[in-house]
């Protein structure tokens, strides 16, 4: 997984494959998308391997949406090439893709039933096929009691789960969510978090975009941070992580003393408690000059940083530079 | 979950195939919809109108061309000036005007017919006075003008006592004469392209609807994502075909029993000059290339709106154009031959309402096969630029929240430095 975006010109000249031991489910290089002047994306690179549950993630507005769309060929990008199950085009492999759009929208007189057999017929199930795994879908996710009532007779929540059986109901090989949990009680939350599970135990390549960090944190090998139109990182969860030094917090029976030169500078003290990010030296010889010091340790621990973090910290970064990239423009130089 | 992996049934679709996933679903839910039924009932409501505003319009005309004349004249004067009027009445019919005695002249008695006009509630719109032998008619000039010749002849009948008998008039019945039979195409002509333009007319704002209502329903993203677009809007449109082609026939069959049931309620037609089933078969292929080519031009434009207001301002431009277009049509028709009519004949949305009036006055079927194919040829063109437009502009961005919060600190501008 490569991570910061290249420059376009090394995007371009980037390998398809660049890890051809993995197959990828979707690899997108340089993807650029403007609307109306505005650039939505700008230079996007992403590679998910098959198989993996891989969460897209970024604020409001970051160009989530539309690298989404760019990849599955709703619309095309304006520069930068993209590929999808080992093909250009996306429509030739949608029988094989389930899609869940950030906007969730069903036609309100159909019934929950008719629905899933359009949306299965829409990548190539036959109606009645679709219409019996929709019965059964249906009453394995407790919703059998539904399938004859119109979509305008459930609630929210009913309808946006059928709408989710019905981006499955064809049994897709790759499973694209846009802000799926969006409008999802806890309980359905856990629930759809479990089938998430579910598909990727069974081969399925599940990919979900989300700004709440919590979801991709239980659920994602990998991720990619996408603020402003960029990503700045895509790698394992792992790896987001350690990109924020861990937290040291230290409880001393000392208020002063010799030890505190050990201590960096930016360490700050909430109550009984010392916080500083671990130094680059390592913990061994913080802790000798501790002791040395006559510290009086009565605890110590590394809290290594959560994913929540690393991402406010990424897409902070990311945000800072794109203000500062605009600020000249702005000014007119 | 556990069967999700279970080898499944789908394939990839063709173009044909997801065109057919959407015309269907469309096809289903348009002909069990309210929006079917008055679509159904639409033609009633001219028809009810155009009856009642005939029978209205008839019973004052009635009541405002039945005006008489009025004498005033001694009462045996009177007598046979109306015994006259009777008698040629019989012959001539409503071509004599109706007469009514208003005044009775006694002996002596001086009488102005001026004031005799002032006043009256009747139908009196002119007097006449004096005697059989010397009449005089008082009235607006233009009334009395056009009743001088009536009167004296009934004058000159009242003098001459018995009516003459008159001879027998053989009459040669023929079909028509070609001036007549030329109008009635013309009729003909007119009439299947006014019907041809209020059914497109009708139907293209109806698919325009539906597609408004599926961004409202934000379920074009699902689509967008499945099939290609130029598949959704094929679908649509011929959906829509669908539905006005089972509305044509129950209308059709309604018609149809209406005449088998002997009725004299409808117009009689010249016969078109391909005759009545060629000039059936033609009108429902123009009507369909018709809507086709609007229908694909008001998907366009469907895509450009997202709200169901920003659809009629958009689309009444094209509306008017399209008005436009029909009176064209209409008065190339008139033109045969002139450089208008080809004009009308080339103009992809003037096209068809031309070549069907054509077919209704000319023999010839010939033309309409390179005539329907360039039909179709455009209808794919728009299609296709329909679908691109609507990929273009329909799906450039994500919710309104998302649209603000691109505005906010994580946007970028265009030509920033990568």
């Amino acid at each position: 997984m490569t991570g910061n975006a290249p420059s376009r010109e090394s995007a371009a000249k980037a390998p398809v494959s660049p890890d051809p031991a993995r197959a990828l489910a979707i690899e997108a290089r340089g993807l650029i998308k403007s609307f109306d002047g505005t650039r939505a994306v700008d230079g996007v690179n992403l590679s998910v391997p098959e198989g993996a549950v891989y969460g897209i993630l970024g604020p409001n507005g970051a160009g989530k949406t539309t690298t989404l769309r760019m990849v599955l060929g709703i619309i095309d990008p304006d520069a930068g090439v993209r590929r999808i199950l080992g093909h250009d085009r996306p429509h030739e492999v949608a029988h094989t893709i389930g899609y869940l759009p950030e906007e969730r929208g069903l036609y309100p007189a159909m019934k929950a039933v008719e629905a899933i057999a359009f949306l299965g017929a829409l990548r190539g199930l036959p109606l009645k096929e679709g219409r019996r795994r929709g019965r059964e879908l249906l009453e394995r996710h407790g919703l059998g009691h539904a399938a004859d009532r119109q979509i305008r007779q459930l609630s929210k929540g009913m309808a946006q789960q059928v709408q989710i059986l019905g981006t499955l109901v064809h049994r897709p090989r790759l499973v694209i969510f846009d802000e799926p949990f969006s409008g999802l009680d806890a309980l359905n939350q856990g629930r759809l978090e479990a089938m998430m599970r579910d598909l990727a135990a069974e081969g399925t390549t599940v990919i979900f975009s989300t700004h709440v960090i919590a979801h991709a944190e239980r659920l994602c090998d990998e991720v990619a941070i996408i603020a402003g139109g960029q990503v700045p990182f895509a790698g394992s969860v792992d790896v987001a992580r350690d990109r924020i030094p861990a937290q040291v917090r230290l409880e001393t029976r000392a208020r002063e003393g010799a030890w505190r030169a050990a201590l960096p500078a930016d360490a700050r003290r909430e109550g009984r408690f010392w916080y500083f990010p671990l130094p680059e030296s390592g913990i061994e010889p913080l802790l000798r000059a501790l002791i040395e010091g006559e510290a009086g340790i009565l605890s110590l621990s590394i809290e290594r940083a959560g994913l929540h973090d690393a991402f406010v910290a990424i897409a902070g970064e990311a945000a800072a530079r794109a203000m500062g990239q605009d600020a000249p423009e702005e000014t007119g130089s | 979950m556990s069967d999700m992996r279970e080898p499944g049934h789908s394939g990839r679709l063709s173009m044909l195939s997801a065109a057919w996933v959407i015309a269907r679903r469309d096809f289903v839910a348009i002909l069990f919809s309210r929006a079917f039924f008055f679509f159904l009932l639409g033609p009633l409501f001219p028809v009810l109108v155009g009856i009642l505003a005939g029978s209205v319009g008839q019973r004052v005309q009635q009541t405002a061309q039945s005006p008489e004349i009025g004498l005033v004249m001694a009462e045996a004067d009177a007598r046979r000036i109306l015994a006259a009027r009777e008698a040629l009445a019989a012959r001539l019919g409503e071509s004599v005007p109706r007469m009514t005695l208003v005044h009775a002249l006694a002996k002596g008695e001086d009488y102005e017919p001026r004031s005799a006009l002032e006043g009256r509630a009747a139908n009196i719109a002119a007097i006449l006075s004096g005697t059989a032998e010397a009449p005089e008619l008082t009235g607006p000039r233009t009334r009395i003008e056009s009743w001088r010749g009536p009167v004296a002849m009934v004058a000159a009948q009242a003098q001459a006592g018995e009516l003459a008998p008159w001879p027998k008039v053989r009459l040669e019945t023929t079909t028509s004469s070609s001036a007549t039979e030329r109008r009635g195409r013309l009729t003909t002509a007119q009439g299947a392209q006014t019907l041809l333009f209020l059914l497109t007319m009708m139907l293209a704002g109806m698919v325009l609807s539906n597609l408004v209502e599926e961004k409202g329903n934000k379920i074009i993203e699902v689509l967008a994502a499945a099939i290609p677009m130029e598949a959704v809007f094929m679908g649509k449109l011929f959906a829509m075909l669908g539905v006005s082609l089972v509305g044509i026939a129950t209308w059709g069959a309604t018609v149809g029993a209406v005449l088998l049931a002997g009725s004299s309620v409808l117009p009689t037609l010249t016969t078109p000059a391909v005759g009545w089933p060629m000039l059936v078969v033609l009108g429902v292929v123009y009507f369909a290339t018709a809507y086709l080519l609007l229908g694909s031009v008001f998907l366009a434009v469907g895509s450009l709106a997202t709200t169901v207001r920003e659809v009629q301002t958009l689309s009444m431009p094209v509306t008017m154009v399209q008005l436009l277009v029909f009176f064209l049509a209409s008065y190339a028709m008139t033109q045969p031959g002139t450089a208008i009519e080809y004009f009308a004949l080339i103009f992809p949305f003037s096209a068809p309402f031309a070549m069907l009036a054509r077919a209704a006055q000319d023999p010839a079927l010939l033309p309409h096969i390179p005539a329907v194919l360039a039909q179709c040829a455009w209808v794919l063109l728009l299609v296709r630029l329909g679908s691109a437009l609507f990929r273009k502009r329909v799906m450039k961005s994500g919710p309104a929240g998302v649209k603000k919060a691109r505005r906010s600190l994580f946007m970028r501008k265009a030509g920033a430095k990568v």
